[in-house]
Formats: C-alpha cells, structure tokens, sequence
C-alpha cells in the first residue's frame, strides 16, 4: 500500500532539502551571484543615490526572477533516468512529486529573497514599508516561481530537449509575477491599491499549481 | 494458469528505430527466468516494458493481471522492483536516507531501513553518502530497498556484477524468495553459468527478438 498525498509530498521536500544541504548550489553560487549583481549594478550606473533608491525595488525583483529561475530549474534538472525509474517503481504520484519539488524550490527561493532582499536594502537604502505585505509579496513570489520552475522543468524533461530550454520557459511566464510583485512595492509607496496585483500573483500561482498538477502524470508518463 | 507477465508479439519502437520486435513472453508465478543477450540486444528495454516505464508500440501484453497499455499500469507500479546496471540512489543523501525516502514513499515503516540495511551487510555505514559508497555497496542498497518493499515481480540487470560472493549469496536468496512466495523474478545477465545455477529456465534476446 502506497503512503498518502501528503506523505509522499513531504518525503519529496525532505530529500529535495537535504540534497540541496550537502549540494550547496543555492547557498554558495546562486545567493552569491544575486547580490553580486546587486552590488555590480550601482557600479555600472553610477553613485547617484536617489537614482538607485528609485530604481532599487525594481532591480530586486528583476534579479529574484532571474535567478530564482535557476533555483527552481536546478532543482527539477537533477534527477538521472535511474533514479526516476526508482522513484516511479515506488508508486510516487508524480502530482505529489511535482508539489514536493515545487514546494521545497519555493522554500529555497524563499531563502534566497530574504538574503538578498536585505542586500538590495543596505546597498541601494530601500525604505521597506507595509511589511506584512512584503512578506505575502515573498511568499507569493517564491511559491510561483517554484511551481512554474518545476512545470518547465517536467516539460522540458518529457522532451528531447535539454535543460538549458528551462529559463527560455519560465523567464517569459514569470512577468506577471515580476510586474506583480514591483507594483505591490510602487502601490505601498504611494499608496494605491495592491489588491489588483496580489491578485495577479495568486492567480499565475494558482493556475500554474492546477496545470502542473493536472499535468503531472502525462508528463511522467510521455 | 495466470501468468505474472504475458506478452504477445510486443514491439518498441524508439523514433524510426525499433528495439523490440515481434516478442512472445509468459512467465508464471514462482518462476525464475534467466535472459540473454548481447549489447544492444533490447533487454534493458524489455525490463523497462515489463515494468511498465516504456508502453508497447505494437502486441499486447499484461504484467500482475493489468493490460500494459491500460491507465492501471501504474497502480502495479509498486508491486514492481527493478535494479538497473545504474545505481538508483541519490549519490548526496546516506544509505539510510535513501532507504528512508523509499519507505516513505511506498508506505512502508522507517524502522524496517535498519533491518533491511543489517540483511545485506550495510549496518555499519548507513551513515555514508551513497555517492562516496562503492558501487557494490551501493547495489546492496538496492537490493535492500527491494527487500524493504514487498515486490511481486522482480527485474534485475547485471545483479551479481561489483557484488562479492557474500552479496551474490544475497541476492541470489532474495531472488529465490520472491519466487518461494509466488513472485516471479527476470535476471538478465552476461554471466550465464552464475544464472542458469539458479533460473528455472533461459531465453536468448537477439536483435530485438526472443529466441
């Protein structure tokens, strides 16, 4: 008898985590690169202070999406055909190994925008206001960006072609999210209406989570 | 009799290429089948039909009672076990984490990883990460997964290459135990002097076609 959904969902973290712990590939290259570009950016434009406050928020989430890219994408791309062989043969729904990878990359990411986040507000002197919002805006962000990562990922890994394919996918289907996430940012500073964009967000999250899951097994299987 | 595998004039084709053709298969419970054949021959890819990773092109066939071309298939999926001639494993996670992720995820109890572990001789290192484990070691680890989830049917290529004789002694055990408790079990093999000792009887794949 299989486990359940939810055991299968939450060994799939588990491992996924652990992997990622003795890897390193999000602590020691990717949150690396993502605030060396941060650092780089004022370089290339100049020290003009209010410029890069302005600009700012919006180089943030420019360099989440495409790194956090790369998070999501490294964790789908690591598996060799044995090892899905073995995995299939122990009866993981692949609906419950499409959440559990997508959940333990939006964890990572989630990690990834926090450190970087706090990088983008020391150097460029972002003000951080409705903080409660900014979390969601994060959560939200990191969770999209890990169900879309792990979507492309399946499709590319169903086909004949190759992982570098990935980014090419998601880049362009993360511009809601991006647009989203900067104008919930730009609606707190001049206080507009965010509901519109949080909106936005939770419905390129939601769609994206029903077509991954309802797409999971052919995917698997084709 | 219901066979526990049943092909009729299978066929696989990869793009324009086809790997297997025309193949005719019954194998019954308790039964022990040794396959042959050179490289390139398609046993791998007959392992794979046989559990369910690869559909047939053309024929019919079942494997534990379900039509390989029905949705079914994948319900009998974990009855299933298969060891490649590529180690399965997470080469970052631990012989024990690998066998716990098995467990969990077949629903079987994390406390049967020590046992199974102890049974092929891996107790002492259920600590080490299975991609700093010998390849041996690392198909004991398998072969105590196998031996952790309560299989049907087992396929197994190459079982006895990187094993010394105490881990050939096991697998041939596992082996033989499946088959006592009404499994059926394929062993493909190089070695047909080590598997004729134990099959009950061989058959010979060439280009795509049994013999």
């Amino acid at each position: 008898m299989n486990a359940g959904f939810r055991s299968q969902v939450a060994a799939v973290v588990e491992r996924d985590l652990r992997r990622e712990r003795r890897r390193g590939d999000v602590v020691w290259v990717t949150i690396p690169f993502g605030a060396m570009a941060l650092f780089l950016l004022p370089l290339a434009i100049g020290v003009d202070t209010q410029l890069l406050q302005r600009i700012g928020p919006g180089m943030y989430w420019v360099v989440v999406m495409l790194f956090g890219v790369l998070v999501s994408v490294g964790r789908a791309s690591i598996e060799t055909g044995a090892q899905r062989d073995a995995v299939s043969l122990l009866g993981l729904d692949p609906a419950a190994a499409y959440v559990g990878r997508s959940m333990s990359a939006a964890g990572l990411l989630l990690v990834y925008e926090i450190v970087v986040g706090v990088v983008a507000v020391v150097l460029y002197n972002i003000e951080v206001i409705g903080f409660p919002w900014l979390v969601l805006t994060l959560v939200i962000t990191a969770v999209g960006l890990g169900l879309l990562g792990s979507l492309a990922a399946s499709l590319v890994s169903s086909s004949s072609a190759g992982s570098a394919l990935v980014p090419l996918l998601v880049a362009p289907l993360s511009v809601p999210l991006l647009l989203g996430a900067t104008q919930v940012y730009e609606g707190l500073r001049l206080g507009r209406s965010i509901l519109p964009w949080m909106l936005l967000m939770v419905v390129v999250m939601l769609v994206t989570a029903i077509v991954g899951v309802g797409t999971a097994r052919p995917l698997q299987e084709t | 009799m219901s066979f526990v595998i049943e092909l009729h004039d299978i066929g696989v084709d990869a793009g324009s290429m086809s790997i297997l053709r025309g193949v005719d298969l019954e194998v019954g419970p308790g039964e022990i089948l040794g396959l042959f054949g050179p490289n390139g021959a398609g046993k791998t890819t007959l392992l794979r039909l046989v559990a369910t990773l690869v559909r047939p092109s053309a024929g019919t066939g079942s494997v534990l009672g379900t039509d390989l071309s029905s949705q079914q298939r994948y319900a009998i999926r974990r009855r299933i076990g298969m060891i490649g001639h590529v180690p399965g494993l997470y080469p970052e996670l631990t012989l024990g984490e690998n066998l716990e992720f098995a467990a969990r995820v077949a629903g079987v109890s994390r406390d049967e990883v020590g046992s199974a572990l102890a049974a092929v001789g891996l107790a002492g290192v259920i600590d080490r990460e299975a991609g700093v484990s010998s390849h041996g070691m690392q198909r004991r680890a398998e072969f105590a997964r196998e031996l952790m989830i309560d299989r049907d049917l087992l396929l197994l290529d190459e079982p006895h290459s990187a094993l010394d004789q105490d881990a050939v002694e096991l697998v041939n055990a596992l082996v033989k135990k499946i088959a006592a408790e009404g499994g059926a079990v394929i062993l493909v093999s190089h070695d047909r002097e080590r598997v004729a000792r134990i099959a009950d009887r061989t058959v010979e794949l060439t280009e795509g076609t049994l013999e």
